[in-house]
């Protein structure tokens, strides 16, 4: 009447289509910052980074894309996701402000370790951010990543498989 | 207890009659400490003797009366003073006058209800006690002896499969199942998640219970979360088409069986909790309730027959006599 062992054998599965299993994975998202450029002259110099995406999702237009973009560019998209999505955006890198002050014995935020440190929170935080589900449907997230020039009077709005 | 050496005192301590054979299972306090208690079901007889041990040889002791009682109540931590006695029997040992000497009382609760398991939690406990008490004028002489009662259930009819497509529209569907919906405290949860579409970049996927202790009523609920076990099935990333299987004893754990608002004082439920963790440590997860009972060990013959009779008591005619014919099936 007891039955001592229950049965543990595995439920029913449907074989794998063998294009699934060896074939690319349907995640593939790659985005790098790097080639730090100083621009300009003087009190007027800013550095810019490049950001390259290489993707097979189709939430973004283009399956490959570089850009340049400036650490406000960054300030910028960090505000519109915080107002326009439910998503709890991660802290960019700092701002420095004390190395924008005169009279200092380095290079101040154009010195080789500053901008190579900023250039590695930048990166992570976008590996963060564009893997994001939530944003991944904002519009200012593929301003960002995939556009030439950034349109910031732009109207947010959410984005439907491409 | 007494301050002055003249007047008289007792002990007073209760004994089962089946002290020696009957089992005890092992119960949590509430300090979290681990203690032995005697065993009950629905509709056992508790019986026994109440010793009264006279402190001082040669004085009389003079009371208002001895009884014994046999509770079953509720105790919710927040509102400690009030108890909810749902099981209150009283049996009278003694008219109120003098006892010369010790003496020994005997007691039986015929065929006692005890409709709920014993259950001691986050902030509510739910106990069974026997009570022995000698009422004096000033101060009474009280002794409780707590006992533990198991409810038993047998093999439910209908026991179906959990199965469900869930996920994030465009980025992550999966289909999850789970082999029935109500497993026994010793079964063993087999299930599969299947993945329709990956989008985002796994690391890994566990499965977690959940208990949820559920106290008060109306506006004033709580719940008390507690994560009773967490069991990575799957390390790395999956791709679609892949199935990744569960096989999660329950044995393992220390749990109890579903309580579904019992004495509409409380509940305790559980839940199957799913979760994937991708590279970026985001959570993905999707909950499911699951009912536990108690499935009982091979029933001795006594115990079967006097279930029988008790169900009689409780329940329609129909089921007392198939559980009565049962019982003297077993016994031959």
């Amino acid at each position: 009447m007891a039955e001592a062992i229950p049965d543990t054998r595995r439920l029913y599965t449907k074989p794998q289509n063998l294009n699934d299993a060896y074939g690319p994975p349907s995640n593939f998202l790659e985005i790098d910052v790097s080639n730090p450029e100083t621009v300009g002259v003087g009190r007027n110099r800013f550095t810019t980074y490049e950001i390259r995406l290489k993707t097979n999702l189709p939430i973004f237009k283009l399956k490959e894309s570089r850009v340049r973009r400036r650490y406000s560019d960054f300030e910028w998209l960090r505000g519109e996701l915080e107002r326009e999505s439910k998503v709890v955006v991660p802290p960019l890198p700092g701002k420095a402000l004390f190395r924008q002050l005169p009279f200092r014995g380095d290079d101040g935020i154009f010195d080789d370790s500053f901008i190579e440190e900023r250039r590695q929170g930048l990166e992570q935080f976008l590996n963060k951010v564009a893997g994001h589900p939530l944003a991944q449907n904002e519009r200012c997230l593929h301003i960002f990543l995939q556009e030439e020039s950034m349109d910031k009077n732009y109207t947010p709005s959410k984005i439907r498989q491409a | 207890m007494s301050f002055f050496s003249f007047g008289q005192s007792a002990e007073i301590d209760v004994v089962l009659n089946d002290a020696e054979t009957r089992k005890k299972a092992e119960h949590k306090t509430e300090d979290g400490k681990k203690d032995k208690y005697f065993l009950f079901y629905d509709g056992e007889t508790v019986s026994g003797k109440v010793n009264v041990t006279l402190k001082n040889p040669g004085k009389r002791l003079e009371h208002q009366g001895i009884k014994i009682e046999f509770i079953g109540q509720i105790e919710l931590y927040y509102d400690r003073g009030n108890h909810h006695e749902f099981v209150s029997l009283v049996k009278d040992l003694a008219r109120p006058g003098e006892m010369a000497q010790s003496q020994t009382f005997d007691f039986e609760f015929t065929h006692v209800e005890k409709p709920y398991e014993s259950y001691t939690g986050q902030n509510v406990k739910l106990r069974y006690f026997l009570r022995a008490t000698i009422s004096r004028r000033l101060n009474d002489i009280s002794k409780e002896m707590d006992i533990v009662v198991h409810t038993l259930s047998t093999y439910p009819e209908l026991n179906s499969s959990i199965k469900m497509e869930v996920g994030i529209e465009d980025c992550l569907h999966i289909e999850f199942e789970y082999n029935k919906s109500k497993y026994h405290l010793k079964d063993v949860i087999v299930g599969k998640i299947y993945f329709l579409l990956v989008r985002i970049k796994i690391k890994h996927m566990e499965i977690d219970i959940i208990k949820r202790e559920t106290t008060g009523t109306g506006t004033n609920v709580y719940h008390e979360n507690d994560t009773i076990a967490k069991y990575e099935i799957m390390d790395g990333a999956p791709v679609r088409g892949e199935s990744i299987p569960i096989r999660l004893f329950l044995a393992g754990y220390e749990m109890t069986p579903t309580m579904r608002d019992v004495n509409k004082k409380f509940s305790v439920r559980y839940y199957l909790n799913l979760v994937l963790i991708d590279e970026e440590e985001r959570r993905y997860f999707k909950q499911q309730e699951i009912t536990l009972w108690r499935k009982g060990d091979i029933v001795r013959k006594s115990m079967s027959h006097q279930a029988a009779i008790a169900s009689q008591r409780f329940e329609g005619s129909a089921s007392a006599e198939k559980a009565l014919s049962q019982a003297k099936e077993d016994d031959n």
